[in-house]
């Protein structure tokens, strides 16, 4: 059963694993941060929200986590896990207890949450470094240990923020395609905020595009392509210049 | 090392003036002359010593248990704050040596006035920079923690305090290098015993060696208390980019 949540009512939770976003409106004093955002996610379905900086993208995966309540419109979310834009890693505990974080913080104890985390370190590519503090971890590892933690909440739907920003280009080629990887054997709901649309056309089965402040959706993009898909792939290329082109992006 | 050789040239400097010079060593003894104080005075000195660190260690515990206490108040509830700001900063605004006798004289001779006021000295450094701390968290990691539901406890708990730890030692340093202060001006206004006796029992006898030599032990107490902190900081917060070796 849905829980409707009109602004300002209470949290937005839902159970069934999808986010309905309808004629959402944000502003922040004086500022317009979303200005009549629809949008909707099924269940395992990955969408990408993509726009340029300051389209209110973060806002509305606050929006969705609960985090803030929207001025008008409504969210209707299941019980969502947030990746904010810079990890959020906690750089006085190590990799295994960064990865546990959400577990302890569901009540879970020390011994059983690093041994839920534990058992997916190797798949992630991370073994070896249970007990790793940040600096000794890579970028790429970063996000590899804050995607862990996001997907050891054990909520159906997923918030990532930018996950790949503050990588570089060759290290983003291969966490995309990690991610990908990881999806198909975890399947959750995904809202993907970036500011790439390229990353949008390989990760996402539809493609939110915002305007520019205040974020109105400007065009919703299917991309009915198998996986896994291939940056060189030329539906990838035309999608990504349609998507460029609906941004207003002259190429 | 450089500070070690800027160290040694300025003691050369002082025994060269005070050999050559002729200046009377009732007034200004020579290094190597407060030194041999230090050596023949040591069973005079070393239970003065004793008393003062320990005025000092009890004065700076208390500090730490009543700051932490007061900036974790501030930091948790917006009342406390209200109520509590204007008593943090005034604790930084009285003047030690002119209510050390007033102290003295309510709480007596013992111990008690000299940890208030060690604690006096050492209040606000440890306060402020906890609550700072406290204050100053990643965002990022505050927005993740609102969005798994972490109560109120959770989050002090597993971010903001441990997040704290740096500033909180930073506060905790300050606070030791000047809690012998507290402790010499407290001794002043009324004891028969500790570092700030020694040094006044010195002056009034004009063994201005032994006064030296007094000095030089409340200074090297300060110095290995701030060590002792560091060093302590670098195990419990090792996990600051400043405390890496080769930092800054």
């Amino acid at each position: 059963m849905k829980t409707e949540v009109e602004a300002p009512g209470v949290e937005p939770r839902d159970v069934s694993g999808g986010v309905t976003i309808a004629g959402v409106e944000k502003s922040f004093g004086p500022v317009r941060a979303l200005d009549g955002v629809s949008l909707r996610a099924e269940p395992r379905e990955v969408v990408a929200v993509a726009g340029p900086s300051g389209c209110g993208k973060s806002t509305l995966l606050e929006l969705v986590c609960g985090l803030q309540r929207p001025d008008a419109g409504a969210v209707t979310a299941a019980p969502a896990a947030l990746m904010p834009q810079r990890d959020g890693l906690l750089p006085w505990l190590s990799a295994l207890d960064n990865a546990a974080l959400a577990l302890r913080v569901a009540g879970v104890g020390r011994a059983a949450a690093r041994a839920a985390a534990r058992e997916h370190f190797a798949a992630f590519g991370l073994e070896g470094f249970e007990r790793a503090r940040l600096r000794e971890l890579s970028g790429g590892m970063r996000q590899r240990v804050a995607f862990l933690r996001t997907l050891l909440a054990g909520r159906p739907l997923l918030c990532l923020d930018e996950p790949f920003g503050a990588l570089d280009a060759l290290t983003r080629l291969t966490m995309q395609r990690w991610l990908a990887d990881a999806l198909e054997r975890e399947p959750r709901t995904v809202l993907l905020v970036t500011h790439d649309v390229e990353e949008a056309a390989l990760l996402a089965d539809r493609i939110v595009l915002l305007s520019p402040r205040p974020g109105r959706v400007v065009e919703t993009l299917d991309v009915p392509l198998r996986r896994p898909r291939h940056r060189s792939d030329p539906a990838i290329v035309a999608l990504r210049e349609r998507a460029l082109a609906a941004l207003g992006a002259d190429s | 090392m450089t500070a070690a050789l800027i160290v040694l040239v300025l003691l050369a400097g002082w025994e060269a003036l005070v050999r050559l010079g002729g200046i009377d060593d009732l007034l200004l003894p020579a290094p190597t002359q407060v030194l041999d104080a230090l050596w023949t005075d040591r069973d005079l000195l070393a239970p003065d010593l004793a008393v003062t660190t320990w005025e000092v260690l009890l004065g700076l515990a208390a500090a730490i248990a009543a700051g932490g206490a007061v900036a974790i108040a501030m930091h948790v509830s917006s009342e406390a704050r209200r109520a509590l700001r204007p008593l943090v900063i005034g604790s930084q605004a009285v003047p030690v040596p002119v209510i050390a006798p007033l102290v003295v004289l309510v709480l007596g001779f013992g111990l008690a006035p000299k940890i208030l006021l060690v604690a006096l000295v050492c209040f606000f450094p440890v306060a402020i920079n906890l609550y700072d701390g406290l204050r100053d968290t990643d965002p990022d990691a505050r927005k993740l923690l609102r969005s798994l539901d972490a109560s109120r406890w959770q989050t002090l708990r597993m971010l903001e305090l441990p997040g704290a730890l740096p500033s909180a030692f930073t506060g905790i340093k300050i606070a030791a290098a000047v809690a012998v202060i507290g402790a010499v001006f407290a001794e002043w206004s009324g004891s028969d015993s500790g570092l700030g006796h020694a040094l006044l029992i010195a002056n009034g006898q004009l063994a201005t060696a032994r006064a030296f030599a007094a000095t030089f032990l409340l200074f090297l107490l300060a110095v290995c208390l701030y060590g002792a902190f560091a060093l302590l900081e670098r195990r419990v917060a090792g996990w600051t980019p400043r405390s890496t070796p080769g930092g800054p």
